[in-house]
């Protein structure tokens, strides 16, 4: 069996085909242009992930709430149960790029990392 | 009269790396004007990943790309002003800006760096007929509200173009809570990369609906609706295809123009096609000592390659102040030909001694194409291209020896190549 | 407490009237449906001051407009509402054009207006050198000008209300009925009494007219499209061009504005319900393809916005300006269509000459200031006063509205000033905050918070146009906290 897919790694979005035995494997890969459009096409085919960039309330801050990511891609299917999770999260000011900001989501082994500045408000206690 | 060597007007991407450029060239006296409250420019609220691919050989979000300049700007002690508002450049490059603190102040400036990137354009520029009801958004108004605010500015969404923007809003207000029912895009191709197709659009069901545009906006006090209707080549409304959609907000994604309003009224010649100066390889525009870079010289998709012209335009302001740069000599201007809409540079010093890297879009989605440049029928230069797009920057590298044999008759053209 | 005069419209009509009431000692209310003024035909028409050649002789249009053409400097002056007088042209093409705008300057003359003159191809494209090579003749009226009518309205309503007068907004009236000696108009929440009612509810003047059991006229909605263009093209013309005028109107129009954009309308249709200003595709095509006509070199990619507005047409050919004939102390204010705003400063002097008739006694306030300080315009000052500005107060330093250079000190201003704006529009209107090439794109967050702010009340709170315009639906994140 073949499979049509667009490469989203990086922004010439190859198109990839690839070929999969019946158990779902991937046989080969064609269309790529570099090695990590072939890791993808395996990816994509058997355990599809994605980078979850959002944001999470911030108490006490200059700013409402804080740009996030994950620092691994999640599989795909965990990304909605993830919001629902961070929706209800909320870390306190100051908040530096890098802080991980929450451990271990979903059970998945993967950190929820800030990727913005919040100071603290000096205004407000 | 304060008195700078370099005032870099915009703190964006190209700000900051034209800062970067001048400093490390020699310019230790730069002043960077900001209009909003902290540096990095439209970055800060792009908080999805995708940046820095080319740049940094890893993928980061927005505000990490505008963080890792910032710190290079904080290392370097380079001066700047945050919610300062430049409102005049004078053909003299005096800088007339304003803030809460120190009020309207001018700056004569030796050198001046255009970098005040790009806007939406609006709903009205397109005039698409029904009441003004709330819930008409940029889908960069609603990304300021979303990531910024934190705030949803409705619950069921119908976009209007496929630009990355709008694009990147449909998979972030999905994953805040809201229902994007379609993207509607009137030409018969995306005009967002691939890659945001398949991760924002197919990964969450939501519909691209390709030739297809807003016809009417339904609703007196909020949106309650949209008909959408299939377009015929030329971008018209076929009778009998309408569709109404349910929702409560239209965001808006149809392109992008440079913020060129200071350029415009200092009397900077402008390209009609890009909307930005007409420049040299050097970002220099057609008034001395006044250089543009990023995209408000023209609209980028990638900030790797802002970053990169607005070194090479920082370095050149250097050059320029330390006299350095030769400005005598002959100049080119280059043609577009067939397929190409525009070129960027527009004009060069050929004498230049320097690879030149020419930006340029085409005009149409092909695939297996050869860039071609040629001076009447001698072919200077060739490249194959597998696939084309409009909404995807290309690029050529000429050689020194190319560019010193460059004429006011050299055309750069797309050929399709048989198969 | 019992008013002596309730105004029913906040339009640019009601808003000189109460102005002109204002000047007396009279406690005096206006009492307005929408959540701002002028929101109705004020908000959109072709702000046009006509020289006052078109209308019949003899009726009060005719006189009406020729005298209120001629207030309309000293009372923009008063009020510091830009006014810009820079005349009308009617083109012709052809034969029968060119009679009919020789009926049109032998009309003006009988109507009395001031240095009418015709002009031949050649002095007409020396005066505007962008208007089609096509046009063979045309009228021109130098008393004409141009003024943005809901800026009247605001800045006349805001001087009454300095002066003393109360403007209740959200009040949509359900009920009028005469007491003996007063009026009692009702809303769904509140009951206004007063001694004189002045109707001037433009659209909804008949329905104010049956509630005190009148059913003497009728008023028809009449849809206008106009296309709003770039400040780039605004100096494509000087004066405003008109077509030759037909049954439906004074045809499309090309006209600069006073703040430097070029208007383009409007259509002409009879519509039947009185709040639909949606702009049709057909209307903004036809708008375009006229407009192009008479000056061919406008450039429509540069349009930023496209609107429709609403006349309040009656069926007879005239203003209806006279006291009920039920109701002792009624005045109406009906008909108000094109020339309305010409006529608006004589339509309200007019108006107090009946409620005189009708039995109002006016005794002069000496406390009346006819002057209103405008807001301040932070780009139209000088360095100095700029920076004298700033040092008071440091919001005058912060821009929030890029394209049109409007800081939150103004933004904050047009919230506190009488009529003090509560809405996003409302900013819009007061500051032109919103109003500039990118519509809105950059500043709304910015001022959806200080709305919120200054108002004290919660960003979803906020709304664009009043009623249920919210702008937003809501926090993201809005669920419990759990850490």
């Amino acid at each position: 069996m073949k499979r049509q897919l667009t490469c989203i790694i990086c922004p010439i979005g190859c198109c990839l085909t690839a070929e999969l035995d019946e158990n779902g494997e991937v046989l080969n890969v064609t269309g790529n242009t570099c090695g990590r459009g072939k890791a993808y096409a395996e990816s994509e085919c058997t355990h599809p992930v994605r980078t979850l960039t959002t944001t999470m309330r911030v108490s006490g801050g200059t700013e409402p709430l804080v740009s996030i990511k994950s620092d691994m891609p999640l599989p795909k299917e965990l990304l909605l149960p993830c919001m629902e999770k961070i929706n209800r999260l909320q870390v306190a000011a100051p908040v530096q790029i890098g802080d991980i900001l929450f451990r271990n989501i979903e059970n998945t082994g993967i950190d929820l990392v800030a990727t913005g500045n919040v100071k603290k408000d000096q205004t407000c206690g | 009269m304060k008195k700078a060597d370099l005032v870099i007007i915009g703190g964006g991407p190209a700000g900051l790396a034209a800062a970067l450029g001048a400093y490390d060239a020699g310019i230790k006296d730069i002043i960077l004007l900001e209009r909003d409250g902290k540096l990095g420019g439209i970055l800060n609220q792009c908080i999805h990943n995708g940046f820095g691919l080319h740049r940094f050989g890893e993928e980061l979000t927005g505000p990490e790309y505008a963080w890792k300049y910032q710190q290079e700007i904080f290392k370097r002690n380079i001066s700047f002003l945050l919610d300062t508002m430049v409102l005049n450049l004078s053909p003299d490059r005096i800088v007339t800006a304003v803030n809460s603190s120190d009020g309207v102040f001018q700056i004569q400036a030796k050198a001046v760096i255009l970098a005040m990137g790009c806007r939406e354009r609006s709903r009205g520029a397109l005039n698409i007929p029904g009441m003004r009801p709330a819930g008409i958004y940029s889908a960069g108004t609603a990304q300021k509200l979303v990531n910024g605010k934190g705030y949803l500015p409705g619950k069921k969404v119908v976009i209007l173009g496929s630009g990355d923007i709008g694009l990147i809003m449909a998979r972030r207000m999905t994953l805040e809570g809201a229902q994007v029912k379609a993207v509607c895009e009137i030409m018969p191709y995306s005009g967002g990369l691939n890659r945001n197709i398949v991760q924002c659009l197919e990964d969450f069901q939501i519909p691209l609906k390709l030739s297809h545009t807003i016809t009417q906006i339904h609703g007196k006090d909020r949106v309650c609706g949209v008909t959408v209707a299939k377009v015929n080549r030329s971008g018209k409304p076929i009778q009998g295809t309408g569709e109404f959609i349910e929702c409560d907000t239209v965001l808006f994604s149809v392109g992008l123009i440079p913020e060129n309003e200071l350029a415009k009224e200092a009397g900077i010649r402008l390209d009609p096609v890009t909307g930005g100066a007409e420049v040299f390889e050097n970002r220099e525009t057609s008034f001395k000592g006044i250089f543009a870079c990023g995209n408000v010289l023209h609209v980028h998709d990638l900030v790797d390659y802002v970053s990169e012209e607005a070194e090479l335009a920082g370095r050149s302001a250097a050059k320029f102040i330390l006299e350095k740069w030769k400005r005598d000599g002959e100049t080119v201007t280059l043609k577009r030909g067939e397929g190409i809409r525009y070129l960027v540079p527009q004009k060069l010093h050929r004498e230049s001694h320097e690879a030149l890297k020419l930006y340029f879009r085409v005009t149409d989605v092909k695939r297996n194409v050869e860039i071609v440049l040629r001076d009447g029928k001698s072919l200077l230069y060739s490249k194959r291209h597998p696939k084309v797009a409009p909404g995807e920057m290309e690029y050529v590298i000429l050689t020194p020896e190319i560019v010193s044999r460059l004429t006011n008759n050299c055309v750069l053209e797309m050929r399709e190549k048989e198969q | 407490m019992i008013y002596d005069v309730a105004v029913i419209g906040a339009g640019v009509c009601g808003a000189l009237i109460a102005r002109n009431l204002s000047r007396f000692y009279l406690n005096v209310c206006v009492l307005e449906q929408e959540s701002d003024v002028a929101m109705g035909t004020t908000r959109a028409n072709s702000a046009i001051v006509h020289g006052g050649f078109d209308a019949k002789p003899g009726t009060l249009k005719a006189k009406l407009n020729v005298e209120g053409c001629g207030m309309m400097p000293e009372l923009c002056g008063e009020l510091h509402v830009p006014y810009r007088q820079n005349g009308s042209l009617v083109l012709a093409f052809d034969k029968e054009d060119v009679k009919h705008i020789h009926a049109l300057y032998e009309r003006g003359l009988v109507n009395g207006v001031k240095n009418l003159k015709l002009l031949n191809r050649e002095e007409l494209l020396k005066q505007e050198p962008n208007l089609s090579e096509k046009v063979l003749e045309a009228l021109y009226a130098p008393s004409a000008g141009i003024v943005c009518p809901y800026e009247l309205a605001l800045a006349a309503i805001g001087n009454a209300m300095d002066n003393g007068v109360h403007l209740k907004l959200c009040f949509k009236v359900t009920g009028l009925s005469k007491e003996k000696e007063y009026f009692c108009i009702s809303s769904e929440n509140e009951t206004v009494k007063a001694r004189y009612v002045v109707n001037a509810a433009g659209l909804f003047a008949d329905e104010i007219a049956k509630a005190a059991g009148e059913d003497g006229f009728f008023i028809a909605p009449r849809k206008g499209e106009y296309m709003l263009l770039d400040k780039a093209q605004g100096g494509l013309v000087n004066s405003t061009i008109f077509q030759c005028p037909s049954k439906m109107g004074k045809g499309i129009l090309v006209t600069p504005t006073v703040d430097g954009n070029l208007l383009i309308g409007p259509t002409s249709e009879n519509i039947l319900d009185k709040t639909d200003s949606s702009t049709t595709q057909q209307g903004l095509e036809k708008v375009a393809s006229t407009a192009l006509k008479s000056v061919p070199g406008i450039q429509l990619r540069t349009v930023i916005t496209s609107f429709a507005g609403l006349r309040a047409c009656a069926e007879k050919e005239d203003f209806i300006i006279e006291p009920s004939k039920k109701l002792k102390g009624l005045i109406h204010v009906a008909g108000i269509e094109s020339p309305g705003l010409s006529a608006s400063p004589a339509i309200a002097r007019y108006v107090m000459e009946l409620l005189k008739r009708e039995g109002i006694s006016l005794k002069a306030n000496p406390a009346f200031q006819a002057e209103r300080r405008p807001l301040h315009h932070c780009r139209q000052m000088s360095m100095e006063m700029r920076n004298q500005l700033i040092q008071k107060e440091p919001r005058f330093g912060r821009v929030i509205c890029r394209c049109e250079g409007i800081t939150e000190g103004e933004i904050i201003e047009a919230i506190h000033k009488n009529p003090g704006a509560t809405t996003l529009d409302g900013v819009k209107r007061r500051t032109r905050a919103g109003m500039g090439r990118c519509q809105g794109g950059f500043c709304t967050p910015s001022v959806i918070e200080i709305l919120a702010r200054e108002l004290g009340i919660s960003m979803e709170q906020v709304t664009k146009s009043g009623g249920g315009s919210r702008l937003l639906a809501g926090k993201c994140k809005a669920g419990e906290c759990v850490k």
